[in-house]
């Protein structure tokens, strides 16, 4: 299937198109969440949330007797809720750090909701088949009306969003000093932490409970290297997620047997592996051209310096010396000083070389030059 | 008589069992440039958050010229411990001093010209308007500070809390920060710091308060940072080399 026939495929198949736009608002959600999650070092809150939801499913299909999904968003929602909660209480009224609160409630939510979901599947119950689909998400199973679901959500985050931009991002920079100007910070983080549990909670159909965090945090993380404006980073992540759910959706469905939630999951990863190696300002590649470089430019400035102080002790600064004088100085190779040359600092006839007077110049001032610089 | 700007009575704050603070009795007059010092642990810091209601104390209360904290926030600006945030946060100098006007904004509202033009007068005061643009993470320590500074002084307050703000900075800084807080005096403003070095406090201090989880002394530098002072606070026999 080449991909103009895809593309329409998209926008004539009712499946495929309910499945590309639900995964698509799904990654942008998760991507702008993600981005306060990942500020307030709160990375593995996802991961906890995620897990301490499983239960909540079990136990709605053992009360209600249905596997309606909504109902059971309700007690992965409610049992998300009582998680994040529990997991805040630990923080403030005992000794342990936030990484051990996060794990234990995320293993022993995650477990009771395994013991939960085999005794469910021991029963005779015709009806039970299919739970453990919340476990590795099953994007096929979305319908119109779960893709509507996620674009009101999605459009009431964002549009809370855009009204309190400002607390939330004065929250995430400092959270001491905004109780200092009077605003109650308790609501601003419970606002985010309740909006970040209902975007996991939407992806659990699709993407599942195991691997949602990722989907809070790639988009974020690979958007963190591209920008040093939060406005930015957050726009970004929301199209990074967007574009993972796309393009994750489309590999899934042009391939036999690649599950969908996995698939988008990978591909926010390639988001991040490039993002990491390629960014301009933090990337490594760059990082390590900039190095390279530096050290190339010292290394030259050093070989000047040095030129410069055999040239000063002579009065005229421009007089020959022997190139073997040089040797003396570590740092000195036959390459820097054809660059130098090349730059018209340094002149060279036969074995002997001279300082120009641009290249004395600029010796003498490299040391203030690179002072002003750093200012 | 000078008003009484910050009043703190039987102040006690305990993180678990072991108080931190125990009974504080403080009275801080009007327009004095206050050091609070005391060894690590002293319960220094704690004491700034306690007034600041950042800390819930287990007892005592706090007044702002004879009212409630709560309803005198705007006449209060804090300088917290630069290490307390996260420098790699994505955004500007600019931006952070403009977070010194979201208090006046109240909810929702966002900052106009005004707060931005504030903004840039107190990054100009401190010497940063160069940087305006620059992103946070690529400033020094003590472009830091007085990014934190301009944020509180943007705040537009009669009383200034500081917690360390010396702390890490340069020479240069140091003194451009306390010629700052000297002229924040002179305008009739109260400045209260967190304080480290006592060889300084007598030079740019006119008033301290020894504190070592009780409150041993308080009052003008010139009466009372004296050795007997300083040996009750740090608990060994102190001896500073006060230059007349």
């Amino acid at each position: 299937m080449d991909i103009i026939e895809y593309i329409q495929l998209v926008f004539t198949d009712y499946t495929l198109r309910t499945i590309t736009l639900g995964t698509a608002v799904l990654g942008a959600v998760c991507g702008m969440l993600g981005s306060f999650a990942v500020l307030r070092k709160q990375s593995l809150l996802g991961d906890a949330i995620s897990h301490a939801a499983l239960p909540g499913i079990a136990i709605a299909f053992l009360i209600t007797g249905s596997k309606e999904g909504n109902t059971l968003l309700i007690g992965a929602l409610i049992s998300g809720l009582i998680g994040t909660f529990w997991i805040r209480g630990i923080i403030t009224k005992t000794h342990l750090k936030s990484d051990t609160a996060l794990g234990l409630i995320l293993s022993l939510f995650f477990g009771f909701g395994m013991l939960l979901l085999t005794f469910i599947q021991k029963q005779p119950n015709a009806n039970q088949a299919g739970l453990d689909k919340y476990l590795f998400g099953q994007a096929a199973t979305l319908v119109e009306s779960d893709v509507w679901l996620m674009v009101s959500v999605a459009s009431i985050c964002l549009i809370v969003l855009l009204f309190f931009w400002k607390e939330f991002k004065i929250l995430l920079f400092d959270a001491d000093y905004t109780k200092t100007l009077g605003f109650n910070t308790k609501t601003i983080d419970i606002l985010i932490t309740s909006f970040i549990v209902l975007a996991i909670v939407l992806g659990l159909q699709t993407v599942g409970v195991v691997l949602m965090s990722a989907m809070l945090l790639a988009p974020a993380a690979a958007a963190r290297q591209w920008t040093n404006s939060l406005a930015k980073m957050v726009f970004l992540a929301a199209i990074f997620g967007a574009f993972s759910g796309v393009f994750g959706t489309a590999i899934s469905a042009s391939q036999n047997n690649l599950s969908t939630g996995p698939v988008i999951v990978l591909v926010a990863g390639v988001f991040v592996v490039f993002s990491f190696i390629f960014s301009p300002s933090r990337g490594l590649l760059f990082k390590q051209i900039r190095f390279i470089k530096n050290r190339r430019d010292l290394q030259l400035h050093k070989t000047l310096a040095f030129m410069h102080n055999i040239a000063e002790t002579h009065e005229d600064i421009s007089h020959p010396h022997a190139i073997r004088l040089l040797n003396n100085f570590q740092g000195y190779t036959k390459s820097t000083l054809q660059k130098l040359v090349d730059k018209n600092y340094v002149e060279l006839k036969g074995n002997m070389w001279s300082l120009t007077k641009t290249g004395f110049e600029t010796a003498a001032n490299l040391y203030t030059k690179q002072r002003t610089e750093d200012e | 008589m000078k008003k009484i700007a910050v009043k703190v009575d039987d102040l006690t704050v305990a993180y678990n069992y072991k108080p931190v603070l125990w009974d504080i009795d403080l009275e801080i007059p009007e327009g004095v440039l206050m050091a609070i010092v005391g060894p690590n642990g002293a319960g220094k810091s704690t004491l700034i958050k306690a007034i600041l209601g950042i800390l819930k104390p287990i007892a005592g209360s706090v007044a702002i010229y004879d009212k409630p904290y709560e309803k005198q926030r705007q006449l209060v600006a804090y300088v917290p411990q630069k290490g307390s945030v996260d420098w790699d946060f994505p955004t500007t100098a600019l931006d952070v001093v403009k977070m010194g006007t979201y208090g006046s904004l109240g909810w929702v509202k966002r900052p106009s010209q005004k707060e931005k033009k504030a903004a840039l007068e107190a990054l100009e005061k401190v010497g940063m308007l160069p940087f305006k643009n620059r992103q946070i993470s690529q400033l020094s320590g003590g472009q830091q500070q007085r990014v934190f500074l301009a944020r509180a002084l943007v705040q537009n307050a009669s009383i200034y809390f500081m917690d360390e703000p010396f702390q890490g900075v340069d020479a240069t800084t140091e003194i451009a920060i306390i010629n700052i807080l000297k002229e924040l005096r002179k305008a009739g403003k109260t400045v209260i710091v967190v304080h480290h070095d006592l060889q300084t406090v007598p030079e740019y201090f006119d008033w301290v308060t020894f504190l070592n989880v009780k409150k041993i002394a308080t009052g003008p530098v010139k009466d009372i940072f004296n050795d007997d002072n300083l040996t009750k606070t740090y608990g060994i026999n102190y001896k500073v080399s006060i230059q007349e």
